[in-house]
């Protein structure tokens, strides 16, 4: 019974506060990149550049570095890479709307309950997020085309950290748009963890 | 002071390596090498503090090296086809050659705001046939190419731009009736040939060029000219030769008087005479008379056969410099002024005013043999070349109290015969000094041979303190004559032509837009090029076809050029990234011609080919040696 009570306890009002300044975070999300791409070589030195926004795919250099990075990726075959492969920036502007809503809604009903709920779905909606992307770049890296002018083996080109592939270092790296996504994270968590506190304190009393 | 430069110059000789040959002081050897090496080495992969512009003489074209190191670093084409960036081959810069292959090119001008160059333009002349070209410094391209200018003959006293870049300035070297294709026999020297004066207006937003005006002059020749600045800045002065007017072997002929001329101009007056109908149209431009427009135009005499005249940094004096006298002669702004205004002449020419000599002259600096051409320094430094005595002679530019000799402060001798020198920003209001360049006719073997054709030489010679030491040679492109040194971080190129401002309705970004046209006798193709390849990469044509061909370098990434060469229609153009070129010819030869990318871009390079094929015309016959030229 103490789970279910904890669950359906009401929000503290700066707990309602914080639950808001949360969702407000998600607004700030199409404005930073969640996932950064750099890649250098000798005659790269200033690096070629992608940016992988919730909505967009944005190249280095003005834009000119996805051109780059496709024409350099057309010599092992692999397809250009476009937004329009990306079918995580339809659905995750949309799913980031229904947690601004979501936070809406448990500041206005205020229950413990509705801030798991978040917590919960938004740990899926990350992590399935983030397995797409792998799996994306998986099938840029193995779906090569058999006529390709330089045959490589299928490779993974790294979804975090550094690898040498060929001439280049490519380095890929969480943007800021992940950090604010793990602030959202933590916001939700330390909601949970003071309202366990104020259950607790409120219990022994 | 003496005995400071004594000390200066006892410690440089002590730090010198030995040198050979008697003549030069202690302070004009060549620098202590290590030292002298350190100065100009540029690390791989660091860039050089100034451009030097050079102009190529007769090559037609413009040089860029970088200073210190003199590295070349880039031809900019003006006056002739240059195959190696496809110019004079597309249908644009073809048009702009307007069928010439040559130019010659001697002063280059920076645009100038206030007097200081502004990193937006540089005018060059083509004395060949009376062209100006402009390069626009934000793609390093020659955008316009004016002329051939009506009137005029032999551009040599051009491109000088006037403070605020208002008008490039050019005069004629040769005089002959006018307009251009009027006979007259050369007995008729004296009377019936002109020297012309041309006022090219520039668009200050687009740089474009247009011929204002023009100033019909005594058929002297015209040489070298150098706009005014502050006090003077309405004014330009051309120096002359030949006011003799003299025909025939002009070293005899030309070369009799004592003193030649130079004449001032009021560029601002003539404007405004042109501007009120004065004068009448010969040929489409409008010529004044000076006889009809008193003020704007004075004659001063100037020593014999005379090369340079130059305003001084603050425009307050104008050096003049005679070939064959041994000092340059420094004329007073304001006391030409104060001459021109109270009528102190000493005669006419055809009705032009001759000032009297010793009333704006207020020093003769004897600087050497052979004064041709003076450029000034930040610390109060003029720079003359001497020809004759193959060295540069440094001086203080005043005071002019009689003691004209203790001007001359330092003197080092080149290698060999120096025409033109120049300083940084050297013409302009406020010189940067630091280094000079001469910019000599002869090398003589200094080099490694290359047999008969030897080349020409340009030597960097530190500037700073009170003396001059030479620093380093390179053998410039022939040949250079005037030219012009820049602060680099005054000009901000581009690296690529952004795709957003090609305007071009035959460009295309995608190899699916890609597209063969045909009308009876006419093929037209819109073709895509990128690493690797060119779409479409077959062209089918009918003999006897117009052929035009847009190629797009679809690039956007810096230094990926692309070439298009179709060899046996003696094509090469090269598109720059995000350039689109068009060529136009007929495809009067039948058979299977390659065509391939000519500018190396990449690993898949040798593979960017494709075939342009021409099928005969019914009843045709092949003959077996179709492969033999147009």
């Amino acid at each position: 019974m103490t789970l279910a009570a904890w669950l359906s306890q009401v929000l503290s009002s700066r707990a309602r506060f914080a639950v808001l300044g949360a969702g407000a975070l998600l607004l700030l999300i199409p404005l930073f990149p969640l996932w950064q791409i750099t890649m250098f070589a000798n005659q790269f030195p200033e690096g070629l550049r992608l940016s992988i926004y919730a909505h967009q795919l944005v190249g280095g250099n003005g834009g000119n570095d996805l051109q780059g990075i496709n024409i350099l990726n057309h010599y092992i075959g692999m397809r250009e890479i476009q937004a329009a492969d990306f079918v995580e920036m339809k659905f995750i502007p949309f799913v980031l709307g229904i947690f601004i809503l979501l936070g809406l809604r448990t500041a206005v009903f205020a229950r413990v309950g509705n801030v798991v709920d978040m917590l919960v779905l938004f740990c899926y909606f990350a992590l399935f997020s983030l397995g797409t992307f792998a799996y994306r770049m998986y099938s840029y890296g193995h779906q090569l085309s058999p006529d390709a002018p330089i045959k490589v083996p299928g490779f993974t080109p790294p979804v975090f950290g550094h690898q040498r592939i060929a001439n280049f270092d490519v380095y890929s790296y969480p943007g800021f748009g992940s950090l604010l996504l793990g602030l959202f994270v933590l916001g939700l968590a330390a909601v949970l963890f003071f309202e366990v506190r104020r259950f607790r304190r409120q219990a022994a009393a | 002071m003496k005995r400071q430069l004594c000390i200066a110059a006892l410690v440089v000789a002590a730090a010198c390596a030995p040198s050979k040959g008697p003549q030069g002081g202690a302070n004009s050897r060549l620098a202590d090498a290590r030292e002298a090496a350190q100065r100009t080495f540029v690390e791989p992969g660091k860039l050089d503090e100034f451009y030097l512009f050079y102009s190529g003489g007769h090559s037609g074209q413009v040089y860029v090296a970088g200073v210190p190191s003199m590295r070349h670093i880039a031809t900019i084409p003006v006056f002739a086809p240059y195959p190696a960036t496809g110019y004079g081959f597309d249908t644009e810069s073809k048009a702009m050659l307007g069928g010439y292959t040559w130019g010659d090119v001697h002063h280059p001008a920076l645009s100038k705001t206030k007097g200081d160059y502004d990193g937006r333009w540089l005018f060059v002349n083509d004395n060949a046939n009376n062209r100006v070209a402009r390069i626009d410094l934000r793609d390093f391209k020659t955008h316009q190419i004016l002329g051939p200018i009506a009137n005029s003959s032999g551009n040599h006293g051009s491109a000088f731009v006037t403070e605020n870049t208002e008008y490039a300035l050019v005069a004629s070297r040769f005089s002959i009736p006018i307009p251009r294709g009027t006979y007259a026999p050369t007995s008729k020297y004296a009377t019936d040939y002109k020297g012309v004066l041309s006022g090219i207006k520039v668009d200050s937003a687009t740089g474009e060029m247009s011929v204002a005006w023009q100033i019909m002059t005594p058929p002297f020749d015209w040489d070298l000219a150098s706009t005014g600045k502050e006090v003077s800045r309405d004014w330009v002065v051309w120096s002359s030769y030949n006011s003799e007017r003299a025909i025939g072997r002009l070293e005899v002929t030309a070369a009799q008087r004592d003193r030649d001329y130079i004449t001032f101009v009021n560029w601002r007056m003539a404007a405004a005479a042109a501007a009120q109908g004065k004068g009448k149209i010969i040929a489409g431009v409008r010529v004044l008379n000076p006889k009809e427009v008193p003020g704007m135009m004075f004659l001063v005499p100037l020593a014999k056969s005379p090369h340079g005249a130059d305003f001084s940094p603050d425009g307050r004096y104008v050096v003049g410099g005679g070939k064959l006298a041994p000092y340059v002669t420094v004329y007073d702004f304001q006391k030409f002024l104060a001459a021109a205004e109270s009528n102190d002449t000493i005669g006419n020419e055809d009705g032009i005013p001759v000032l009297r000599y010793e009333s704006i002259r207020v020093a003769e600096v004897p600087v050497g043999l052979g004064p041709l051409h003076t450029q000034f320094d930040d610390q109060g430094y003029a720079y003359t070349s001497l020809f004759v005595e193959s060295a540069i002679a440094k001086w203080k530019l005043g005071p002019f109290d009689g003691h004209d000799s203790a001007l001359v402060v330092a003197k080092i001798p080149v290698n060999f015969s120096v025409g033109h020198l120049v300083t940084a920003h050297g013409d302009a209001r406020h010189p940067v000094g630091r280094y000079l360049i001469s910019m000599n006719k002869l090398s003589k073997g200094r080099h490694l041979n290359v047999g008969p054709s030897q080349p020409e030489s340009s030597q960097l010679i530190d500037i700073t303190g009170d003396g001059m030491s030479m620093l380093y040679e390179a053998y410039t492109e022939p040949e250079p004559h005037f030219a012009q040194l820049v602060r680099a971080d005054l000009l901000h190129p581009i690296e690529v032509y952004p795709k957003a401002e090609n305007k071009n309705p035959n460009a295309i970004w995608a190899a699916s837009d890609a597209k063969i046209t045909r009308r009876p006798g006419i093929v037209e193709v819109k073709i895509y090029s990128i690493r690797s390849y060119f779409a479409p990469n077959e062209i089918e044509v009918q003999q006897g076809d117009s052929v035009i061909l847009h190629v797009t370098n679809a690039e956007q990434e810096r230094d990926m050029l692309h070439g298009f060469g179709l060899a046996a229609y003696n094509i090469n153009v090269v598109m720059d990234p995000g350039e689109t070129k068009t060529i136009a010819f007929r495809a009067t030869k039948p058979g299977v011609y390659p065509f391939y990318c000519t500018n190396f871009c990449s690993a898949m390079h040798q593979e960017m080919q494709g075939y342009f094929l021409v099928k005969p015309r019914a009843g045709t016959t092949v003959a077996a040696g179709a492969e033999g030229g147009n």
